[in-house]
């Protein structure tokens, strides 16, 4: 019984996307193409222990998927081409060999769902409707909303889909390079989403599997392996940042043998196809931090390297703390403090948390822990989240002693 | 899909008119590829007349039915693919530099 229901959470998070994306392009529903979609894994779960699972786990739940399409268009009567066409659905697995031009389904639904004429917020949430299979119910907790506001946000993205005339197509040249970034950004909201304090650990999953399968589609996208590899780093150390008592660890504080060295080797495979892009920057700073054996061995220099480039293609206020707080730590606090006020020049930092955090902890390793401490205090007391808070004081506490 | 284009003017500042293709190549080429049907620009504002019925009469007033800053002044009928295509045809108008383009499809009433 558990063999079969794991069975079907195996081929479902294979297959779903496959699915849903193929019904997509051939009966132009969003609604109906999720629904057989969902149909076909609850028949699978009931019929699965019963019949024992089958030898292509992953065509049956297309095939399932198709019948019960059909059979809602018959009913509907659709015209006969799209009927035909769906009756030509068969096996969801790729055509394997020579693939040519053959766009695979889930791209072309991955970049229908990020298209740029939806909000921000819609392509979050029908990306990880649509293309994850996440509930609508999980998607509403992350976002702070009900049920049944979440489910309207979703349909009315899907509704703006066929009324603004969204084409449902990967773009390619020009178009493709313009629009690529918008998608890695929705997969990076959902990957930071999951992996913030009080975050969805399961879209941090989601975040991952998506950039996997995007960087198989798409393998010569350098910032797709960049923002992929970057996951995998940051996520390797989810089972470690927190203490007993579920408060946030810093690196220096984490017990490195607890952080996953399976997905750090896959985010340095995905890093070695990356460039010198912003994500793949990103992770490079995130690999020198996954591969030290110590804190004390971290190649800060390296880090502070990337930093300056980081810097020098996006130069946020973050960015530039952060490069300020590596050369702080590589070249001496003074350093640091000094990258850390030109940062904060523009004022843009005031009142940001992490800001008033780095500038502690340099102020504290420049030899001045009763102004660190105090630094440390007035960022907890502006921070948003409790573990947060309670790991800002914890370090305010230790320089008081 | 058939696509209304209103193109309208901006008050915000950050319009980059001295950046704007020129519109007569605009339109011969859009009308070349056959991307652009019918257009034209509209009389200014002050021109407008308001035409409603109410309780069996007409009522009309000067000026257009919403009291904005930003103010249609032309129109072009466009047949593209779908959104995208449309938006390439938008952005290279001159007024998307210097002010802004709503692209409406034509309601699919099938």
């Amino acid at each position: 019984m558990l063999d079969a229901a794991g069975a079907v959470a195996d081929a479902g998070a294979e297959a779903y996307p496959r699915i849903v994306a193929a019904l997509i392009r051939v009966t132009g529903d969003w609604t109906l193409a999720e629904d057989c979609a969902q149909e076909a894994l609850a028949s699978a779960l009931e019929r699965w222990p019963r019949d024992g699972v089958p030898g292509n786990p992953g065509g049956w739940l297309m095939t399932a998927a198709r019948n019960r399409a059909v059979d809602v268009l018959r009913r509907a009567s659709v015209e006969r081409r799209r009927l035909r066409d769906l009756a030509l659905l068969t096996d969801p697995e790729p055509p394997t060999g020579a693939e040519g031009d053959v766009v695979d389904d889930r791209l072309r639904l991955v970049f229908t769902c990020c298209h740029p004429a939806l909000a921000l917020e819609a392509r979050v949430a029908l990306t990880l409707r649509t293309v994850a299979g996440v509930p609508t119910a999980d998607i509403a907790r992350a976002f702070l909303v009900s049920e049944s506001s979440m489910t309207r946000r979703i349909t009315r993205a899907k509704t703006r889909i066929a009324t603004a005339g969204i084409p449902y197509r990967v773009p390619t040249g020009p178009a493709l390079v313009e629009r690529l970034p918008g998608v890695l950004a929705v997969l990076y909201l959902l990957f930071t989403r999951g992996y913030d304090a009080d975050g969805e650990p399961a879209f941090a999953d989601e975040a991952i599997r998506l950039a996997r399968l995007l960087d198989r589609l798409m393998p010569d996208q350098p910032e797709v392996a960049g923002l992929r590899a970057l996951f995998l780093f940051q996520n390797s150390r989810r089972a470690a940042r927190r203490d007993q008592a579920g408060d946030l660890l810093t690196l220096d504080e984490q017990d490195r043998s607890r952080w996953d060295h399976a997905a750090i080797a896959e985010g340095l495979t995905a890093l070695a196809r990356a460039g010198r892009g912003p994500y793949a920057l990103q992770a490079r700073i995130a690999a020198a931090h996954a591969t030290a054996p110590t804190a004390a061995d971290t190649d800060w220099a390296g880090i502070a390297g990337c930093y300056d480039e980081l810097a020098r293609l996006r130069p946020t206020p973050v960015v530039r703390l952060n490069r300020a707080l590596a050369h702080g730590y590589a070249y001496g606090p003074a350093a640091g403090l000094t990258l850390i006020s030109e940062a904060r020049a523009g004022g843009t930092l005031d009142g940001y948390p992490p800001a008033l955090a780095a500038e502690a902890e340099l102020t504290a390793r420049h030899g001045d822990p009763v102004r660190a401490a105090a630094l440390f205090r007035t960022a907890a007391d502006l921070v948003g989240s409790d573990p947060e808070r309670r790991a800002l004081l914890r370090r305010a506490d230790e320089l008081d002693r | 899909m058939r696509f209304m284009m209103f193109v309208c003017t901006d008050t915000e500042p950050d319009t980059d008119p001295d950046a704007a293709p020129d519109i007569e190549q605009w339109v011969a080429e859009r009308d070349a590829r056959g991307q652009r049907l019918e257009g034209s620009v509209l009389a200014p504002p002050s021109g407008a007349t308001t035409v409603r019925v109410r309780g069996g009469e007409l009522l009309l007033s000067d000026g257009p039915f919403a009291e904005t800053k930003e103010v249609i002044v032309g129109f072009d009928i466009l047949e593209c693919a779908d959104l995208d295509e449309a938006v390439e045809v938008a952005r290279a108008h001159p007024m998307a530099y210097g002010g802004r383009i709503e692209l409406r499809p034509f309601a699919d009433l099938d």
